[in-house]
């Protein structure tokens, strides 16, 4: 059986080679190239664009501006606040203002610095201050979820603990930048090649542009050189200009953003500032918790609702809040909009219940992670599964084409449910009752395993004899929510077909973007047949083989396309089996279908054999699949239901050392166990794990986004802006899977693995706080910020040394 | 233009092409190559790695910011060409796949060439190896388990051909004949020397590792250009009376090798200068006539006292380093006038070099303070301290030697030294740092050193878990 098996990534020979191809290696004949001129202000009415000397650069075919699309395409996945190309405004520095086509992608970029735009320059807010000074803001006002009476509980609580930190946003840097093409076929219809985390998405907004039905436009995407959130929603653009290109021309057009536009112009994570206001006892419980969080969402709407939506659902992490109150302000600036990135919010939520966590218990002066640990939810890991089916209390009303449906921006139906919980079980702030948490479990064995305790001794013993180099460690888990919190885009569709000579071909709704998604769900698929995985052929992304996909994103990749595809690969099974018994005179379900072979009544017949007579017997070997997760409902205005199926755990250990002297920091060892539940393959989940840990710790120490008083990004190049290199990984970097199933009935009992244990790099933050610390004399808190850049690292060194 | 070089084996002859036509464009967009990526196209991710092979041996270099005219006479190996005719992987490429080294792959054939070329060279030192190859997806752990692993494994006979081959390769070196629209390559610094006179406006092509950059990302035109690639007499590393002198053309990776047994401490701030591919390309004429004030290689040398070299037509002078540099992109250099090498002592035992920056590697440095004190009998005889990213130029803290020179070296002569400096720089804020963190962090690398001399560790970069 291929299901749980370490399989090497399927295209993985193809990477090592060159031979994979990504969009920018298609050949395409007689293509035209594009490039957009962007706007150089932050926000400022547009008096003159003067566009000759771009029409007269050399390779020109045709200029674009907003003067000649009257019925401007729009690029947003939710409010239709993001028009192609500028309109009499511009929003932010990088906003594409006019779209240069022309005969290469060099020519294309050198016209497009050509253009002469002046600009009536209005006042540009800029900062999280700024917009909340104009009260410019997403909806009315700050969204506010509450359990209990978070301000009652706090001022009677024996202790307070509050503060504010900043927390910084992050680029995707996908080392494939955004890029997409559009090929022009017969009868109007439209081909896009895209990399995109979200086919069906960019075929509306295509169709949209040129006024076709969806059915007239096909986007397929083979793989992308990474996603990681940024290919979510900010491909819309290229590929919505290519078709438009096309279309105007009647030739292919491609286009990729060079690396700066590309972080010049495409939103980010969102940075944020929180505030919070905590009631505790003696022993660092939390009796009450007031958070504030303030987002900085950028100039347009796009995914910054269900960002802020799911920090808020992560506020709590692993930890019981009986009161909380939890306000959450979707800030309007003229920056870049900020988007979907790995942990959409959660990672946001998370490093605030995190922070908090860390100053409680230096404020009671206990042991960091003994606080965390009195404060988990109750341990639930031999409770009953049952909560029944409730998704059918939820259907989601469509509301009519104009509107992005499959896109996480879409607005959600207003319901009305109360879950009961029935005392024992602990809800969640948003009450959802907590019903698989295994923290205490699993923090227990790697508490063991990472020799934590006798560590952190021997770290205040080396602390004591180092003057310059101080060392820090913590240990922080991870609950992350599994589901879209827009309830309807839990579900996915799969295409499977067998061939007369075996061989099998697998389609499905999810993206490959180096997840290993196709191989996952291959190995779902192929051990339904009962067959090796390498007959099953893996195909690209198709909007024309499998409709009305969600993203891949959510981490809920093989979770939903698993189950599709194998619904799929079931149905052509019964048949199989339903022909094959007819002709021994027995039960189909006694059909086995294992090691490439079917035995039936004693008899042992080749797979491909079985086939063949099956086909010459007229049976269908090509099937659909579906898939809808279960048990999920959610009403985000009122912040109340079961938005997850279930939560993925884990926990790291991170041990830091820093120099007082300079702020310098490192990672030395990191110990990891987390959980995937039954891992459909332990090497690639390996793989996302310590994947998403090193890019966890790039975001809260190296990764520093900085813009200029004039809203410039000043960090648009991997010169400036730096992620983690090969050798920030840890020294020591010991990962390891938790390895029981999912109580839910996910596929194959697995778990998703794609973002949750990105949030396993927060435990750098706070072992760099031990390590700041341990320079003080434990009076000063050290309030570290995040990114904690050496810079920031050496302020918060220079607090606890009160020099500051 | 003219250009002949062999291709994964196979000799090529381009003409016709624009002189800052880059090699990735080249195999991209003109020979379909397209396992090569474009990740950043500006010589920072190193998607886009390739092997050259020339006299000096295989190296990895960046081909987004590699002209086609570097290229002449050399041999280059692409991904495509690291597998075998018949298809059969590398040692390195195996290991990836067995290893899980590969998530999206977009970075994968930019890794798979520089660990064919580490692997190939014998290099085990692979956080160093791969420091200017980016990966978004792994955390790069299952990449250094590859790597280990197919150290192992014997080198393939068709990774040492190239070498073998070069004979088959006459370099084309169209000189005056391909016209200045073509890109000038002479064959010494002699004729340099004649061709710059008469072209003083011309741009001078060494490792075009920030060159490149004028083209990749401003677009700009570098005509009339001079590529430096062929003057052997410039690529010199000698020891004379004490003395290293090195020519401009040697690149960093070349010093790093003449420096790091003489003067470890420079030695290991060039390990942390940009990354493999880059200190390939890039020389040390280039990092100062460059005359960045965040170049690393101009503090160290000015802390240990180097002489800079020029010539104009056939007249020589030399200058102190330091003087080089007169106020931000501006030095004492003539029209027509050109870097032909620096010297500086062979040892230095107290030259101790201090990089700041975000990343450990690969990274442009905040602060770069250069230390070398002195010191008889407890008294501090001499002190050369100088910096980079502390001024518009690299410069000298002449307040803080002067509060050291002639007193006792104690922690409260240090101080002293310390706070003397606030009245050396006043530095900037931008990307890297504010303009507090950079004096304060300055002035600390002063307390740094003297922690340092007395044998305390001070570098989180030497503590093991």
């Amino acid at each position: 059986m291929s299901m749980g098996k370490a399989l090497p990534h399927d295209a993985a020979p193809l990477h090592v080679t060159g031979q994979a191809r990504y969009v920018d290696d298609l050949s395409v004949a007689d293509a035209l190239h594009l490039a957009f001129g962007l706007s150089t202000v932050a926000h400022g009415e547009i008096t003159e664009l003067d566009l000759s000397a771009v029409r007269s650069a050399p390779g020109v075919v045709a200029v674009l501006s907003a003067e000649d699309l009257p019925d401007m395409p729009d690029c947003s996945p939710s409010a239709h606040d993001e028009p192609l190309l500028a309109v009499g405004t511009v929003h932010y520095v990088g906003q594409p203002v006019f779209l240069v086509i022309a005969d290469s992608h060099l020519a294309a970029r050198r016209a497009a610095r050509l253009g002469k735009v002046s600009y009536r320059e209005l006042p540009a807010l800029l900062t999280v201050d700024d917009a909340l000074a104009a009260n410019s803001r997403f909806e009315q006002g700050p969204v506010v979820w509450a359990k209990g009476d978070a301000a009652r509980a706090i001022s009677a609580a024996p202790r307070i603990v509050e503060g504010s930190f900043e927390v910084g946003g992050q680029e995707h840097f996908y080392l494939e930048g955004q890029v997409a093409a559009a090929l022009p076929q017969e009868g109007g219809d439209m081909v896009v090649h895209s990399s995109t985390q979200h086919p069906t998405e960019v075929q509306h907004k295509v169709a949209h542009a040129l006024h076709l039905p969806m059915s007239a436009v096909r986007v397929e995407v083979r793989r992308m050189g990474g996603g990681f959130g940024g290919k979510e929603s900010q491909g819309n653009a290229l590929a919505i200009a290519c078709a438009v290109a096309a279309r105007l021309t009647g030739r292919p057009a491609r286009m990729r953003y060079d690396r700066d536009d590309d972080m010049v112009i495409t939103g980010k994570r969102h940075d944020l500032r929180i505030r919070y206001r905590a009631g505790v006892d003696d022993q660092g419980r939390i009796l009450g918790l007031e958070f504030t969080h303030l987002f900085r969402c950028g100039w347009s709407q796009d995914l910054s609702l269900p960002v802020a939506d799911r920090a808020m659902l992560h506020a709590d992490n692993c930890y019981h809040l009986p009161h909380v109150r939890i306000e959450s302000h979707r800030l309007k600036t003229n920056t870049c909009s900020a988007t979907a990135y790995r942990g959409f919010g959660g990672p946001q939520g998370m490093v605030g219940i995190e922070r908090v966590l860390d100053h409680v218990a230096f404020v009671v002066g206990r042991e960091p992670l003994e606080v965390r640990k009195a404060n988990f939810y109750r341990g639930m890991a031999n409770a009953d599964a049952s909560g029944g089916d409730i998704s059918a209390k939820m259907k989601g009303r469509a509301r009519g084409a104009e509107v992005d449906l499959s896109s996480r921006g879409a607005a959600a139906p207003v319901g009305s449910q109360e879950l009961a919980a029935d005392g024992r079980v602990q809800t969640t702030p948003y009450h959802m009752p907590v019903e698989d948490f295994i923290g205490h479990e699993l923090v227990a064995e790697l508490e063991r395993t990472s020799d934590y305790r006798a560590r952190k001794a021997a770290i205040a013993e080396w602390n004591r004899r180092s003057p310059v180099l101080k060392r820090g460690i913590a240990l922080t888990p991870v609950k992350f929510g599994i589901s879209f919190t827009l309830t309807w885009l839990n579900q996915a569709g799969a295409l499977v077909h067998v061939y007369q000579d075996g061989s099998i071909a697998l389609n499905h709704g999810g993206t490959e973007m180096g997840q290993g998604l196709f191989q996952k769900v291959a190995q779902v698929t192929a051990s339904v047949f009962g067959v090796d995985v390498g007959m099953v052929k893996i195909t690209a992304t198709d909007t024309a083989k499998v409709p009305n996909t969600s993203a891949t994103a959510a981490s809920s990749g093989s979770d939903l396309n698993g189950m599709a595809a194998k619904a799929a690969a079931e149905t052509i099974r019964g048949r199989l089996a339903e022909f094959i018994a007819e002709k021994h005179q027995v039960k189909p379900s006694t059909v086995k279908f294992v090691d490439g072979t079917v035995r039936v009544a004693g008899e042992v017949y080749d797979w491909a054999r079985v086939v063949a007579w099956a086909y010459q017997a007229r049976v269908s070997l090509s099937s659909t699949g579906y898939y809808a997760t279960p048990k999920i409902v959610w009403d985000r205005v009122k912040g109340t239901g079961r938005p997850f199926f279930y939560f993925a755990y884990g926990a790291a250990v991170t041990e830091v050392v820093i120099d007082r002297l300079t702020g310098e920091n490192r990672v030395l060892r990191t110990d990891i166990l987390h959980d995937t539940g039954t891992s459909l393959n332990p090497a690639l989940d390996v793989g996302q794990v310590e994947g998403a840990y090193v890019q966890g710790v790039g975001w809260l120490t190296t990764e520093e986004l900085v813009w200029d008083g004039k809203g410039r990004l000043a960090t648009h190049a991997p010169s400036t802006y730096k992620i983690p290199a090969c050798s920030d990984r840890p020294d020591v970097f010991n990962v390891a899977l938790w390895g029981k199933p999912n109580r839910e009935d996910a596929v194959g009992k697995s778990k998703a693995v794609g973002e949750p244990p990105f949030m396993l790099g927060i435990s750098a933050l706070y072992a760099l706080s031990d390590a700041v610390a341990a320079c003080g004399d434990g009076s000063v808190y050290p309030a570290l910020d995040a990114p904690a850049t050496a810079e920031r690292v050496l302020m918060a060194v220079r607090r606890v040394e009160r020099h500051v | 233009m003219s250009i002949a070089f062999l291709l994964n084996g196979t000799p090529v002859r381009i003409e016709g092409e624009a002189p800052t036509r880059t090699l990735l464009d080249w195999l991209r967009e003109t020979r379909g190559l397209t396992g090569t990526k474009e990740g950043c196209n500006e010589g920072d991710c190193g998607a886009c790695t390739v092997m050259v092979t020339d006299a000096g041996g295989s190296k990895a270099l960046n081909a987004c910011i590699l002209f086609l005219p570097q290229l002449d006479g050399k041999a280059v190996r692409t991904v495509e060409g690291i597998s075998g005719p018949e298809g059969e992987m590398h040692p390195v490429q195996a290991a990836m796949v067995a290893h899980h080294g590969s998530q999206c792959g977009f970075c994968t054939p930019g890794f798979v060439v520089s660990m064919a070329v580490a692997h190939l060279n014998g290099a085990v030192d692979h956080d160093d190896q791969l420091a200017g190859n980016l990966c978004r997806c792994t955390g790069y752990a299952p990449i250094v388990r590859a790597a280990e692993a197919a150290a192992e494994v014997p080198v393939p006979d068709r990774m040492k051909a190239d070498a073998l081959s070069l004979p088959q390769i006459s370099p084309e070196r169209s000189g005056e004949a391909g016209g200045l629209s073509s890109g000038f390559r002479p064959r010494d610094s002699d004729e340099l020397a004649d061709w710059y006179l008469a072209n003083p406006g011309a741009v001078l092509v060494a490792g075009a590792t920030d060159v490149g950059l004028w083209v990749t990302k401003q677009l700009r035109d570098l005509s009339p250009v001079a590529f430096l690639g062929g003057i052997e007499d410039l690529k010199a590393v000698e020891v004379q009376g004490g003395q290293l002198h090195v020519g401009a053309c040697v690149t960093i990776s070349a010093l790093r090798e003449a420096v790091k047994d003489r003067l470890p401490s420079f030695g290991e701030l060039l390990r942390r200068y940009a990354s493999v591919q880059v200190r390939n390309a890039a020389t040390i004429g280039g990092n100062i006539a460059n005359g960045s004030p965040i170049g690393d290689g101009p503090p160290a040398l000015i802390a240990l006292g180097a002489t800079l070299h020029l010539r104009r037509g056939d007249e020589m002078r030399s200058m102190p380093l330091e003087d080089f540099f007169l106020e931000y992109r501006k030095q004492d250099r003539r029209p027509g006038e050109f870097v032909v090498g620096v010297s500086f002592p062979e040892f230095a035992p107290n030259l101790r070099c201090y990089k700041i920056s975000k990343r450990f590697d690969q990274d442009i440095s905040a602060v770069c303070g250069c230390f070398n004190v002195a010191v008889e009998g407890g008294v501090v005889t001499s002190a050369r301290i100088a910096f980079g990213g502390m001024a518009g130029v690299p410069k000298r803290a002449s307040l803080a030697e002067a509060a050291l020179v002639g007193r006792a070296w104690t922690e409260a002569v240090v101080e002293a030294a310390a706070e003397a400096m606030a009245g050396d720089f006043a530095p900037l804020s931008d990307m890297r740092a504010s303009a507090g963190y950079r004096m304060l962090t300055a002035q600390n690398l002063l307390r740094r050193y003297f922690h340092d001399l007395a044998g305390v560790p001070v570098s989180v970069l030497e503590v093991t878990p």
